[in-house]
């Protein structure tokens, strides 16, 4: 689909949203205010892991100014015995994690929340509420919380018949690994570590919530999914979702971290214990400390593989950091760590394990780095052990159309090869490397998603376009919506207006996330703009009196098909959209689709570092993304979502990492001290969009924006190895670590 | 302690406004003059999101007291463009796509700007240690490096 005839489909065009963004007028989460609006503030656990005996709110409650305070008792309680899904989430965890109930299980837990005329008088209340905690032993690490004598966080969690920190289990098996390994010449087994990274969108969480006498509620708030926010709330406060209408603000970032709600559900509820409007802003101090972080991790990956390449077993066991309550991305460690390969035997299990630190959320495809961190760096120590360039290993076991991968499904033609082979011819490889100067691969997959999307085409009275979707746009879905709707009307893109749409007003649609936007709303649309064009036909057809089956849509226009369907002047869509009424009324369709056939996203990435040995600091000089995006509808924000994917990873391989103190406290709750790639860290970020179309999409779309974070860890890392001949088994690959390991070989020399 | 009264200028057109002794210039300017272009991301000097200049230098305005705008000039995002005309370099960021989430947009904006008035002809390089104090967390910088550069050429070609 994306030829050279496309008018729209593949060009760069200006995104609809781009002018207000530029200006300063685009609203935020924080950029909104209601008439008689207060604030609301969050008292939070100053202990990692406390009984909550009691509460004591009535000294705040008489302060001059203050409107509301609550606690557990005011947000709905799921008890603990019974699983509430609500798509990947447990509400038992969610109604804990916004408010702490039996126990707060991290510092920063919240465990009341204010509402008071002055974000000044709502400080000063939160420190007028008495908690009287029971202080607890608490356990942050995954080696200390698997210990047989470890705090036990949640005593009705139990593993192997007695309690544990262990709070679930995953496994993917394929053939018979014992077999697999005793065909191997060369089996290399490591293990490594990674530290929780947060997601680090530079907007806070923010909200404004305004609750009327009669219980209807209006949330405008920055998130990744208005119909999340909804029924979240909704059910953290037995509001009817009919009666909630969740307005989605622009999102200033969220890579997974806003897939869940924090502040809604309790400025809802003080909105409605008050009377007023309520805005919650979380400062970065809280973010770091109380919202995401992706898990840490520990893990151990074996694999054999034999002298002409061909990798015949793979194992691979991960332990993944949960935080306090239930719930890290295992399936995305164990089920993308090996699906780049046609491995014929394989073994991948993962433990979820909780411990006193704030509760993970999703971080773009998330566990998956963690899963191919180890992955791809045991390929490169067998690829080096055989003595075979660790792409062509590559190559040769790369999974291609048919393969069976080891989390389940058979692939479709898919394009892994193909970004393996743009590797290996690509000129980057050529440049020659200086000294302390070194160069890495590795791959990744994601597996994308589908879901649920709604759209509406409306053509409006002067013959323009205007589509709603429910997806809030994050990172230019809306020009690549006006690409599609102007290339199947044919028609400017100029004239096409999209809108992403609040809960009232368009249907449901599943979350910003997952890589599903695109795909999943492209099909939508596609579908509504193709029933929009039937009924333009129509409407010719009716005008010329014409069966509907002789007329065409071509460039914006109704045509008569062919000489036999008559001799008629084309009509505009100006045209007919003027004669709307003569012709049946408004003109406009919506689609409500539970759409399938995301299909998997793959990318390889090169990497050139150089190593400053004086201070440790690992520099990339070089790097090319190497990716299979489906069909690129607007490739500027394809590149956009592989470069941005590849310094986040950069920044996860080098230096990002919570510290925590003797006391269980996050030490490093802020950007100067939580160090994420700035501008002068980085080099130019090379891209090449490899187009092997999903043939389930109409426009060929495949997910782009999660895997450009799965190879970067094993890249770099691998880099470095060729920089300096150190193999690092843990991240961050910081100064200090760094420097420690020269510090370790000159001693050893 | 009662209110402070603030004669300041803010985007060219003369401004009053009362604020504490403790509201930070970011606050006002978002609280209070209801210019929320300027974005609040860390609160702590570290992310550049509230990138303002005063009398000409580029500052952070959550490190800035409001009363100490007394009598100086502000410039704020809110006054980069001339009406329908965008700034050269608004225009450059939506050409190339140099934003994705915008968040940092209107803070990255307002130090590239002060980056080309103080040097219309900077390198790479340069580019990049001049934006280092501003934190974009969607984009790899490298459409913003390259949009800076790009409106750096294109206005001297004008000139």
């Amino acid at each position: 689909m994306n030829d050279a005839n496309n008018k729209w489909i593949g060009k760069r065009t200006i995104r609809p949203d781009g002018a207000d963004k530029v200006t300063g007028q685009a609203t935020f989460g924080a950029d909104t205010t209601m008439p008689g609006m207060i604030w609301g503030k969050v008292l939070r656990s100053p202990h990692a892991h406390a009984n909550i005996r009691s509460i004591d709110t009535s000294k705040a409650e008489s302060l001059p100014g203050v409107k509301a305070v609550i606690t557990s008792v005011d947000v709905t309680n799921y008890p603990l015995d019974k699983p509430v899904i609500l798509g990947i989430q447990d509400m038992r965890w969610m109604t804990r994690n916004v408010m702490a109930r039996e126990k707060a299980l991290f510092h920063g837990h919240p465990v009341a929340a204010v509402a008071a005329t002055s974000q000044k008088i709502a400080d000063q209340a939160c420190k007028l509420i008495e908690v009287d905690y029971e202080v607890l032993p608490w356990v942050v690490e995954i080696d200390d919380a698997i210990k047989s004598d470890a705090p036990i966080l949640h005593e009705f969690i139990e593993f192997e018949g007695k309690p544990s920190n262990i709070a679930g289990t995953l496994e993917h098996k394929k053939g018979d690994v014992q077999t697999g390994f005793e065909e191997a010449d060369v089996i290399v087994e490591r293990s490594f570590t990674t530290r929780p990274v947060h997601q680090g969108y530079i907007e806070p969480h923010a909200c404004l919530v305004s609750v009327s006498a009669d219980g209807r509620t209006t949330i405008w708030s920055s998130s990744q999914g208005q119909f999340m926010v909804r029924a979240m709330t909704s059910m953290l406060t037995d509001i009817p979702q009919s009666s909630i209408r969740a307005i989605p603000a622009e999102i200033g970032g969220g890579f997974g971290g806003k897939t869940i709600v924090y502040l809604e559900p309790l400025a809802t509820i003080l909105s409605k214990k008050s009377g007023r409007p309520v805005k919650m802003v979380m400062s970065r101090e809280e973010v770091m400390r109380a919202s995401g972080p992706t898990s840490g991790s520990k893990s151990t990956v074996k694999m054999g593989i034999k002298k002409d390449g061909s990798i015949v077993a793979a194992q691979g066991t991960y332990y993944l950091q949960a935080g306090g309550l239930p719930g890290s991305p295992i399936r995305g460690a164990v089920g993308c760590a090996f699906a780049p390969y046609d491995i014929p035997n394989v073994h991948a299990l993962g433990y979820d394990v909780v411990s006193n630190r704030s509760k993970v959320a999703a971080y773009r495809a998330p566990g998956a780095p963690i899963g191919a961190f180890a992955v791809e760096c045991v390929i490169d120590e067998v690829s080096e052990a055989i003595g075979m360039d660790p792409l062509e290993v590559r190559l040769k076991n790369a999974a291609k159309e048919g393969t069976k991968a080891a989390h389940g499904p058979v692939y479709p033609r898919i394009g892994y090869y193909e970004t393996v082979e743009a590797a290996l011819s690509h000129p980057h490889r050529e440049i020659p490397l200086g000294k302390l100067q070194g160069r890495g691969v590795a791959s990744g997959f994601w597996f994308n998603a589908g879901g649920e999307s709604s759209s509406q085409v409306n053509i409006t009275e002067d013959g323009n376009v205007v589509v709603t979707t429910g997806h809030p746009d994050i990172g230019g879905s809306r020009a690549s919506i006006a690409n599609i709707t102007a290339e199947l009307l044919g028609i400017d893109y100029k004239r096409v207006s999209v809108l992403i749409g609040d809960t009232a007003t368009i249907g449901y649609s599943n979350l910003t996330g997952g890589s599903r936007v695109l795909f999943a709303s492209g099909m939508a649309v596609t579908d509504s703009t193709e029933k929009v064009i039937v009924s333009l036909k129509e409407r010719a057809a009716k005008i010329w009196d014409i069966d509907p089956e002789a007329v065409d849509w071509e460039d914006g226009y109704a045509r008569p098909a062919g000489a036999n369907a008559g001799m008629f002047d084309p009509l505009s869509l100006e045209e007919l959209a003027e004669r709307a009424t003569e012709t049946g009324g408004p003109i406009g369709a919506g689609s409500q689709l539970n759409t399938a056939g995301a299909e998997g996203g793959f990318a390889t990435h090169m990497c050139d570092v150089e190593v400053d040995v004086e201070l440790g600091i690992v520099r990339i000089i070089r790097y090319t993304s190497f990716q299979d995006v489906g069909l690129a509808v607007h490739p500027s924000y394809v590149e956009g979502q592989m470069q941005g994917g590849a310094a986040q990873g950069i920044g996860w391989a080098l230096n990002e990492e919570y510290i925590y103190d003797s006391e269980g406290k996050v030490d490093n709750p802020g950007f100067l001290d939580y160090r994420m790639p700035v501008c002068s860290d980085l080099p130019m970020l090379d891209t090449v969009m490899i187009e092997v179309p999903n043939p389930k999409h109409p426009q060929g779309v495949r997910g782009v924006g999660e895997v450009p974070l799965v190879p970067p860890l094993a890249a770099i890392r691998n880099a470095i190895y060729d920089a300096l001949g150190i193999r690092f088994y843990g991240l961050p690959m910081s100064p200090p670590v760094v420097l420690e390991a020269l510090e370790q070989r000159e001693a050893a020399e | 302690m009662s209110k402070l009264h603030i004669s300041t200028i803010i985007n060219g057109e003369p401004e009053e406004f009362l604020c504490e002794p403790e509201e930070t210039m970011l606050d006002v300017l978002r609280d209070r003059l209801s210019l929320t272009g300027s974005k609040e991301g860390c609160g702590s000097g570290d992310c550049g999101a509230c990138s303002i200049t005063v009398d000409g230098s580029l500052i952070c305005s959550c490190l800035m007291l409001a009363a100490e705008s007394e009598g100086k000039k502000i410039e704020t995002i809110e006054g980069m463009s001339d009406g329908e005309t965008l700034h050269p370099l608004q225009q450059k960021f939506l050409e190339e796509a140099a934003l994705q989430c915008g968040i940092c947009t209107p803070g990255m904006l307002v130090a590239a700007k002060a980056l080309l008035d103080e040097n219309p002809d900077p390198t790479e390089t340069e580019v990049r240690f001049w934006l280092a104090g501003n934190l974009c967390r969607c984009t790899g910088y490298d459409k913003i490096v390259r949009a800076v550069l790009d409106t750096a050429q294109e206005i001297r070609e004008i000139k």
